[in-house]
């Protein structure tokens, strides 16, 4: 039993216990607010992970810089400025508006609204088109109406 | 005109194709420094070969150097110590920083691969690489004699990343030349 218990432990993955740290915060608000940093700032070495997920040791360090500052009461503001100031903006999710952003912020606005020109240009000459078939028909004379009668088979006489 | 709009897919294809080639040549790994052109943070670090020094920002000025983030446990950093060696024959100051490290294993790693740098600054909690952005070592800085970071390389040091380097201490230079004249 005692080999078996020994065995299973040999096997218990060390990498779940990775990105567990213990913290302990002076309030609940303090908690609530590590944990939307951390979701919010981006690990540097990682790409596409935040804080809060990511394993590197890195991520580590700020995630106990970001505990640091949250228990000293530093506001989420201060807190994102200290980490640009040392990382660039990539370590921010939400990116701010500035002239660098504005693309990735009014870019998709003004796809809408180029589509919105586009739909409205495409369904107006449709529409010019299909009125210009209508007057087509009420401008032929006299001889071309038979014509056209005799061909859909509809005419005096038949 | 009709037939002209026909091409617009077919513009808009070999724009995006065009794009999207370019993106497959960037290093996404790559970060643009956010300390570039600010001077270096102020810090007092023990010296790594001497623990009773203490150094400080003061202590980098003064002339254009290479200022390297290392340590015992990256392998890049074996892999680009040759370089600075080769770095440091041909005249270069080479200034280290031993981040989150120990102390007996550095010293072991110095005497072994030989040391190119003039002093090493002994960061083991990491404070000074967090206050300059690293990432990941090895991680190697351009300064001017004044201190300010003009230059940042993430990644291996080799031959080609060096000719970069060494162009931009050798424009440095040239022009703390002219305006100390």
């Amino acid at each position: 039993m005692r080999y078996l218990v020994a065995l299973m432990l040999v096997f218990i993955p060390l990498s779940v216990f990775a990105a567990i740290d213990t913290y302990e915060f002076k309030d609940e608000a303090t908690r609530a607010r590590f944990h939307t940093l951390t979701f919010e700032l981006r690990c540097p070495k990682c790409q596409n992970q935040n804080l809060q997920d990511s394993n590197s040791p890195i991520a580590a360090d700020l995630r106990n810089e970001v505990y640091k500052m949250v228990q000293a009461g530093n506001d989420d503001a201060e807190i994102k400025a200290f980490m640009v100031a040392r990382y660039g903006e990539f370590v921010l999710y939400k990116p701010p508006v500035n002239e660098t952003t504005y693309i990735l912020w009014y870019g998709p606005f003004g796809l809408v609204v180029i589509g919105i020109i586009v739909l409205v240009a495409v369904s107006r000459k449709r529409k010019r088109h299909e009125s210009e078939v209508d007057d087509l028909e009420t401008h032929l004379n006299k001889d071309e109406t038979d014509r056209l009668n005799d061909i859909l088979g509809k005419g005096e006489h038949k | 005109m009709r037939r002209f709009i026909l091409f617009i897919p077919l513009v808009i294809f070999i724009g995006m194709g065009a794009f999207l080639w370019k993106g497959l040549a960037l290093d996404p790994t790559e970060l643009p420094s956010a300390l570039l052109d600010k001077p270096l943070p102020a810090f007092e670090l023990p010296s790594l070969l001497d623990p009773e020094r203490q150094v400080t920002e003061a202590d980098l000025k003064g002339e254009v150097a290479l200022v390297n983030v290392w340590a015992t446990w990256c392998p890049s950093c074996k892999e680009e110590h040759a370089q600075l060696n080769r770095i440091k024959a041909e005249g270069y100051k080479v200034i280290g920083i031993n981040y989150k490290d120990d102390r007996e294993k550095a010293d072991i790693w110095l005497k072994k691969y030989l040391n190119p740098y003039a002093f090493n600054i002994f960061d083991d909690k990491g404070s000074l690489g967090l206050d300059l952005g690293v990432y990941g070592a090895p991680e190697t800085y351009v300064i001017d004699a004044e201190g300010i970071i003009r230059y940042k390389h993430v990644g291996v040091v080799d031959q080609r990343v060096w000719e970069t380097l060494r162009t931009v201490m050798d424009q440095l230079k040239q022009s703390g030349k002219v305006s100390a004249e």
